[in-house]
């Protein structure tokens, strides 16, 4: 056995570890924290802390292995503390989910510096002491008993091995008031070491050596884990003759084992032979567990040196990770090179249509695949830059509980649909639309506890956050439960801002007014929201992201906002038609059905303009030639071809001279290439290489009102 | 034939460092992400060693012991659990339960190395 050499192996670069380790931590971080939001504390069950201890455990073990102590030294209270709890021996108060939510901002911080995005430096030695305190406060109510304190192996420099007595006397004296010297002051080369017991913070403990040397070298540790590993072992091996010379080796139940050794070794590891005697004495013996190994033991050299001949071609083949971390950059460009994939395809597709079935079968039937290939390798390729809209759900129990407590409501936040997934690009530009929905709603549509409670409902207000697939689009809600918009009060406010509005207007059209710029209603304005900046920066990111916004709202029972988002913001299914000599795209998701109108069901409207009767309802008819002269103009209605549309709840006709048919389009931005036009949201290239608008369907049906 | 090493933990980065350590070692590595994954991959491999996590969700550590020794294929294999602790308690239950040994975390990989090298070779 002493043939293992462990300076054999390269040493293996930790640092290739750290980017899964960051984000797991993130993850626990998040998890632990809407652990705690969620957490009744006088009815906490033992799954939800277990499932909290488990987070601050796992980031623990992570950063004590990869080096990041600072993170290790706050989660090893929160580690202590949460178990304490979890086993029932200490009741968890709402001080200490407070405690538990600072040090995991405090984590959230260090794991920052760690990954080189902030150079702030969290104090986490106050939050360790905050904890440690509530640890003891609470040992203290819970037990009448003194606590004997915590066992601590300290050692300490002495400087250059001068030693000034009367200092160390000092010392030694100023140990004893705070607990119990367990061992004198030991010489050990250049350092002194000693145990104490004590229910001082290490810090306390460590400012005493302030006379003796540099407060920060000192070591403090716990005894207790001196032992860092061992072996269960029922039959002691024949072992002693064995001890390692190479630094480490396996604590035995020896009765010639140096009693001593426990607290000196170095080991990390090793096997327990008793496990009463190994947690007192420590010795060194081989790792034997049973007959088999037995049997190889002697043997043990032979074996490992086959063993180096035949690894090779053995080793991978049960490797069953099952995820690997690519960058975003990597994954757009497949995105990219996908785009010009389906464009490439979508020409074959209209050059091969011109030949003869008969002849070219072969190449059809090829043509049909390729077709079929393509959307699939589409479809998943695009689920890659898929993200459950939980990512950015998560931040929100935080920030609703810390904004209810400022304006002294309470609010409680409901999430559906988290694990509704959402194009990355689009996850990340919805958060800040959100985050001032929801902080609109808080700061204005719940009321304050006593008003809720005289108006009949109860003094909780509830905030709900839904998503949801619907079609081609996700729908994003925020439902409160608050005192819902106030129609006279948007009125009178549009009125005195010079905005077109009419007592007759729907109470849908009055709401639109508040995506007005400057619009507020707000009596005071509050550092939370209301300076009416937000409603119409909403509306414009949201739209730019090519969703819309709309909102429902009744007085006295709260307000829905509805945001629609297109899944992904590369690749629309779109409906092809032709108008005049142009081809033009509309995204399939807004088109409700087509037809050939009968002459009967055309009306033509006082004012100009024209309706169709489509099942007994009349809707405005758009003609595209109208909005995009082109070279021929088709001018009745009633021989053209009505595409119905749907957007922002109303449904319109447009008018148009050909269906071409359905295809998947690439968008491609016109603004980046030429300039932002009215009523087209992007181009895309054609299979015949020519280019198509695609059609914004809402700002159309806005332009043809006018 | 390389030797399997089953790495039971619910931390990812633990799991990839374990796995790229002893890989780079020469053994086979599988993973599990918590007992009872730990259990199912048992018995779908041959494995020589099993190093597994105490506390982890779904089934912890001691119970993946327990159970792995009432299999007969896994009576005797070698099992250490790696843990954050190493009170007496964690050891009365460590052994109760049947595990060969303990490792604490944290731990480096050439510590791992070391501690798997003695065990299995």
């Amino acid at each position: 056995m002493s043939s293992v050499q462990s300076g054999e192996s390269s040493p293996i670069d930790m640092s290739q570890f750290y980017q899964v380790f960051f984000e797991e931590a993130e993850e626990h971080l998040g998890e632990m924290e809407s652990l705690l939001l969620s957490i009744d504390p006088l009815a906490a069950t033992s799954d939800e802390l277990n499932a909290i201890f488990r987070a601050a455990h796992s980031i623990k073990g992570g950063s004590g292995t990869f080096g990041f102590t600072d993170m290790t030294a706050v989660t090893h209270e929160l580690e202590s503390l949460l178990d304490k709890v979890r086993k029932n021996e200490l009741p968890l108060t709402p001080d200490m989910v407070d405690a538990l939510l600072v040090a995991g901002d405090v984590l959230k911080l260090q794991l920052a510096r760690h990954r080189g995005q902030s150079d702030d430096v969290p104090d986490a030695e106050g939050i360790c002491e905050r904890i440690r305190a509530l640890m003891l406060a609470e040992i203290e109510a819970a037990s009448t008993a003194p606590s004997a304190g915590r066992e601590l192996s300290i050692a300490f420099p002495v400087p250059g091995g001068a030693v000034d007595q009367a200092a160390l006397d000092d010392l030694a004296s100023m140990l004893a008031q705070i607990g119990e010297l367990l061992t004198p002051l030991e010489r050990n080369g250049d350092m002194r070491t000693l145990r104490l017991r004590t229910r001082a913070a290490n810090k306390e403990v460590r400012n005493l050596f302030a006379f003796v040397c540099e407060t920060d070298a000192v070591i403090i540790e716990d005894a207790a884990q001196d032992q860092s590993y061992g072996f269960f072992e029922d039959e002691p091996g024949p072992a002693s003759k064995e001890i390692a010379d190479d630094g480490f080796g396996f604590f035995a139940d020896l009765p010639d084992a140096p009693p001593a050794a426990a607290s000196s070794t170095d080991q990390g590891y090793g096997l327990f032979s008793d496990v009463p005697a190994a947690a007192s004495t420590a010795a060194v013996v081989p790792a034997q567990q049973h007959g088999r190994r037995a049997s190889d033991q002697p043997a043990a050299e032979p074996v490992r040196a086959g063993r180096r001949d035949t690894d090779k071609t053995v080793h991978n083949a049960q490797g069953d990770n099952a995820s690997i971390r690519v960058s975003v950059e990597k994954v757009d460009q497949l995105i990219n090179q996908l785009g010009e994939l389906v464009i490439t395809q979508a020409m074959l597709a209209q050059q091969v249509s011109q030949f003869d079935p008969l002849l070219y079968q072969n190449l059809l039937n090829g043509m049909a695949d390729l077709e079929r290939n393509t959307r699939d390798l589409q479809e998943s390729v695009m689920s890659i830059r898929m993200l459950p809209i939980g990512f950015v759900f998560k931040r929100f129990p935080r920030m609703v509980r810390d904004l209810a407590s400022k304006l002294g409501k309470q609010v409680q936040l409901n999430t559906e649909g988290e694990a509704t997934e959402l194009d990355k690009g689009l996850i990340e530009k919805i958060a800040d639309p959100l985050t001032h929905l929801i902080r609109n709603s808080v700061d204005h549509g719940i009321e304050m506890p006593h008003v809720r409670t005289a108006a009949g409902k109860p003094a909780q207000g509830s905030v709900t956050l839904r998503a949801a697939h619907q079609g081609g689009s996700i729908l994003i809600e925020v439902i409160d439960d608050g005192k819902g918009l106030d129609r006279e009060k948007i009125l009178a406010k549009g009125r005195e801002r010079g905005l077109a509005v009419h007592d007759a207007m729907t109470d849908a059209e009055v709401w639109m007014l508040v995506f007005e710029a400057g619009f507020s209603t707000a009596d005071a304005i509050t550092d939370v929201s209301g300076r009416g900046v937000g409603m119409d920066v909403v509306k414009r990111n949201i739209a730019e992201l090519g969703g819309t916004v709309e909102i429902e709202s009744a007085s006295g029972y709260g307000t829905r906002t509805m945001v629609r988002l297109p899944l992904t913001l590369a690749i629309i299914d779109g409906m092809s038609v032709g108008v005049g000599d142009d081809v033009y795209i509309i995204p399939l998701a807004t088109v409700v059905e087509s037809l050939q109108a009968s002459s009967r069901a055309v009306r033509s409207v006082a004012g100009g303009g024209y309706v169709v009767e489509v099942r007994d309802e009349y809707l405005p008819v758009v003609s595209l030639h109208d909005i995009f002269p082109g070279s021929v103009r088709n001018p009745d209605a009633r021989e053209g071809i009505m595409l119905v549309v749907e957007s922002e709840g109303v449904k319109n006709a447009f008018l148009v001279d050909e269906l071409l048919g359905q295809q998947q389009v690439v968008v491609k931005s016109l603004e980046a290439n030429y300039r932002k036009v009215p009523g087209v949201s992007g181009a895309t290239i054609l299979g015949d290489g020519g280019v198509a608008l695609i059609l914004d369907v809402p700002t159309l049906v806005r332009m043809s009102r006018h | 034939m390389s030797k399997t090493v089953l790495a039971v933990d619910d931390s990812a980065s633990i799991r990839q460092m374990v796995a790229f350590t002893l890989k780079g070692a020469g053994y086979n590595v599988v993973e599990a992400g918590d007992g009872e994954e730990g259990l199912v991959k048992a018995k779908g491999a041959a494995v020589n060693l099993v190093l597994t996590d105490q506390n982890m969700p779904k089934m912890d550590g001691l119970t993946l012991v327990k159970a792995l020794r009432t299999m007969p294929q896994y009576a005797t294999t070698p099992i250490l659990m790696l843990t954050t602790e190493s009170s007496d308690a964690m050891k009365a239950n460590g052994k109760a339960a049947g595990a060969t040994g303990w490792l604490v975390k944290p731990f480096d990989p050439a510590k791992l190395l070391e501690v798997v090298k003695k065990v299995i070779g």
